[in-house]
C-alpha cells in the first residue's frame, strides 16, 4: 500500500482544518468502534457554501480526504456540492490505495450530512 | 515515505531484525560453495548434512533437548501449523473407541498462525477449541487452563510471549498443571486410556530473552523463527518431544525424521544455528541494556504526552516491547507521520491492515475499540540507542500534537450525542 503524494500532503498540512463557532449545517459520519469520525461544518450564505471545516479522527487518508473534500466544496453552491463523489474525491487525490476507498466514502457522507443537516434547520426556521 | 534525508530509526525489532553480520559470515559458503542437498549420500549432500546436524545440536543445546527432537522449518508459522495440526491429524489417524472430537485450548491472543490453525481445524470438524481471554494485563491465569480442561483436551497451546504487547506467559506454570493430567485417582481408570495433553509453546518472541529450557518449561512442543532472533527469514525450528504422538502435514521426502518432506533450506538452517548461538552467548547483557532504554522510553512517553497510557503489564514482560494508547489519535495515521519522519513502529489499529477490526489481541485484554485503534507498538533491539528514543519522543510529542488538532474533540462529541 502506498499514498499519493496529494494525500501525504493534505495529511501534513490539511485544510481547513478546525470548527465554525457559529456553523449552518453539521455532519458526522463514521464511527469510533471502525476507527474513525468525521466531522464537517459548514456556513451557508445564499445557498452557497462559504466556509467550512473539519475535524477527524482517522487514518492518514480520513484525513487526507476531509482536508480535499472541504477543498473541493468550498465556495459551491449547495446542489454543486451535493454533486460531489467519493470519486471525486479520490481522483482529487491523485488516487487512494483500494482498501483505503471507504474513507472517501466518509468524506462524502460527513459532508452531505451537513447539507441535509442545514436544510431540514432551515426548513424548520422557515 | 519517508524524506530520504532523515536519519531512519527502526523500533520494530518484534516484526523483523537485521541478520547478525556474523550469521551471513556463516551462510554465505552455503549458497554457492557448499550448495549440496543435504540428503545427497555424496560428497557435497555430507558436507551440507554436517551443517544441518551442527545447527541442529546447537538448537539442541539451547533447548536442552536432544537433536532428533528438532525439526527444521521455514518459521513459526509453519512451526505452529505443524504442531496443531500434526497433533490432531496424529489423533484421527487413531481414534479411540467413543470417536470424540479432540478438545484443544488456546488463547484468544495467540499469533494469527496458531489463532487461524485453530479456527480452520474448528471449520473442518476436526477439533473443538477453547480460546481463554487473558486478564487486562494480557496474562493468562493457569488457573483458567485447568478449568478448561475437558475428558476430551489433548492439546494446549499457550504463547511464551505475546508479540504485540510483550506480556509473558506463565508456561512453566501451566507445564506443571498439565504434567499433573490426566488425574489418575478419582477418574476410574478411564485415564488410562488416555494420553498426557500435550503442551505447546509458541516461542518465537520469547527466544531473545527467556529461558527456553524445555525440561524446565515442561513442553512438549515450542516453535521458534529465525527472523526474529538477527537470524535470516524463512527459517524456524519446532521442539517436538521424543514420544510425541505427532504426524506429518506435507508429504513428500523423508527429510527432517520423515516429519517436514522438501529439500532443507541449508543456508537458512546454518544461519538460524548461528543465530541461536549469538543469542546464547549475549542475551544476558543485552538484556540489561535493552530493558533499561524501554524503560526510559516508557517513562518519558507516559511524562511527556497527556492522555497516553500503557498497554500490558510492565512486570511481565519482554524487556524489548511498549506498547501504548493515545487518547484522539488514530494508530494509522500516527504511524505515517512517524514513517514521514523516518521512524518505523507497528499499530493495532484496523486502519493499518485493510481489515475492520481492530487488534484481537487489545480487545482480548478487554480494551474498548477506539483504544485498540489508537495504539501504537515500540520494539526495541541490541541496535537501539538512547539518542534514538529522545529522538523520538520529540517527534512523537509534535505528532500527536498534530493529529490531535486535527480530531479535536469529535469523539468526546460523538458519545455525548449518544
Ligand atoms: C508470536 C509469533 N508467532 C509466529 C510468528 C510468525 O513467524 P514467521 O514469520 O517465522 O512465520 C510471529 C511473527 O510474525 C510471531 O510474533
Ligand atoms: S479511517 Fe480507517 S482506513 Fe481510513
Amino acid at each position: 500500500m502506498k499514498y499519493s503524494k496529494k494525500v501525504i500532503e493534505h495529511f501534513t498540512r490539511p485544510r481547513n482544518q478546525g470548527r465554525l463557532s457559529s456553523p449552518s449545517g453539521v455532519g458526522i459520519a463514521g464511527n469510533p468502534i471502525c476507527g474513525d469520525l468525521m466531522k464537517i461544518y459548514i456556513k451557508v450564505k445564499k445557498d452557497r457554501i462559504e466556509d467550512i471545516k473539519f475535524e477527524t479522527l482517522g487514518c492518514a487518508s480520513a484525513i487526507a480526504t476531509s482536508s480535499m473534500i472541504t477543498q473541493l466544496a468550498k465556495g459551491k453552491t449547495l446542489s454543486e456540492a451535493e454533486k460531489i463523489t467519493r470519486n471525486d474525491v479520490a481522483d482529487a487525490l491523485e488516487g487512494l490505495p483500494m482498501i483505503k476507498m471507504h474513507c472517501s466514502n466518509l468524506a462524502d457522507e460527513a459532508l452531505h450530512k451537513a447539507i441535509e443537516n442545514y436544510k431540514s434547520k432551515n426548513k424548520k426556521a422557515q | 515515505m519517508y524524506n530520504k534525508k532523515t536519519k531512519r530509526i527502526y523500533f520494530d525489532y518484534a516484526a523483523t531484525t537485521p541478520v547478525d553480520k556474523t550469521v551471513i559470515d556463516a551462510m554465505l559458503p552455503y549458497f554457492s560453495q557448499k550448495f549440496g542437498n543435504a540428503m545427497s549420500i555424496h560428497f557435497f549432500g555430507k558436507e551440507a548434512e554436517e551443517a544441518v546436524d551442527k545447527a541442529r545440536e546447537t538448537l539442541a543445546d539451547f533447548l536442552h533437548c536432544k537433536s532428533d527432537e528438532i525439526i527444521f522449518t521455514s518459521g513459526a508459522t509453519e512451526s505452529n501449523n505443524l504442531a496443531i495440526k500434526g497433533v490432531v491429524k496424529s489423533y484421527w489417524a487413531n481414534p479411540p473407541a467413543g470417536g470424540w472430537k479432540p478438545h484443544i485450548i488456546t488463547t484468544a491472543f495467540e499469533h494469527h498462525c496458531v489463532l487461524e490453525t485453530c479456527q480452520s481445524l474448528e471449520k473442518d470438524g476436526l477439533a473443538e477449541v477453547t480460546y481463554i481471554k487473558p486478564d487486562r494485563e494480557g496474562i493468562i491465569n493457569p488457573l483458567d487452563i485447568k478449568k478448561a480442561i475437558r475428558k476430551n483436551t489433548i492439546l494446549v497451546s499457550i504463547m511464551y510471549v505475546n508479540n504485540e504487547i510483550g506480556t509473558l506467559q506463565p508456561i512453566e506454570e501451566i507445564g506443571k498443571i498439565l504434567k499433573s493430567y490426566p488425574v489418575k485417582s478419582d477418574d476410574h481408570g478411564a485415564s488410562k486410556l488416555k494420553a498426557k495433553i500435550l503442551f505447546h509453546t509458541d516461542a518465537t518472541q520469547a527466544v531473545n530473552y527467556f529461558d527456553c529450557d524445555v525440561e524446565k518449561l515442561d513442553v512438549d512442543l515450542l516453535s521458534l523463527s529465525g527472523h526474529k532472533i538477527y537470524g535470516p527469514k524463512g527459517a524456524g525450528a519446532l521442539y517436538i518431544k521424543k514420544g510425541t504422538p505427532i504426524r506429518r502435514i506435507t508429504d513428500g521426502g523423508d527429510q527432517e525424521f520423515s516429519l517436514r518432506a522438501g529439500t532443507q533450506n541449508v543456508p537458512g538452517i546454518v544461519g538460524l544455528g548461528k543465530a541461536i548461538e549469538l543469542v546464547a552467548q549475549n542475551a544476558k547483557r543485552e538484556t540489561k541494556k535493552i530493558e533499561k532504554l524501554r524503560n526510559y522510553l516508557i517513562k518519558k512517553v507516559l511524562q511527556e504526552i497527556p492522555n497516553s497510557k500503557l498497554n500490558g503489564s510492565l512486570k511481565f514482560r519482554t524487556p524489548a516491547n511498549a506498547n501504548f494508547t493515545f487518547k484522539d489519535v488514530e494508530g494509522e495515521s500516527l504511524l505515517i507521520a512517524l514513517d514521514m519522519e523516518g521512524i518505523a513502529c507497528s499499530t493495532g489499529s484496523a486502519c493499518s491492515t485493510g481489515s475492520l477490526e481492530p487488534s484481537h489481541v487489545l480487545l482480548a485484554l478487554g480494551m474498548k475499540a477506539e483504544e485498540a485503534h489508537g495504539s501504537l507498538r515500540i520494539t526495541l533491539g541490541k541496535d537501539t540507542a538512547k539518542q534514538e528514543i529522545d529522538i523520538f519522543i520529540t517527534k512523537l510529542k509534535n505528532i500527536i500534537k498534530h493529529l490531535r488538532k486535527i480530531s479535536g474533540k469529535v469523539l468526546e462529541e460523538y458519545y455525548g450525542l449518544k
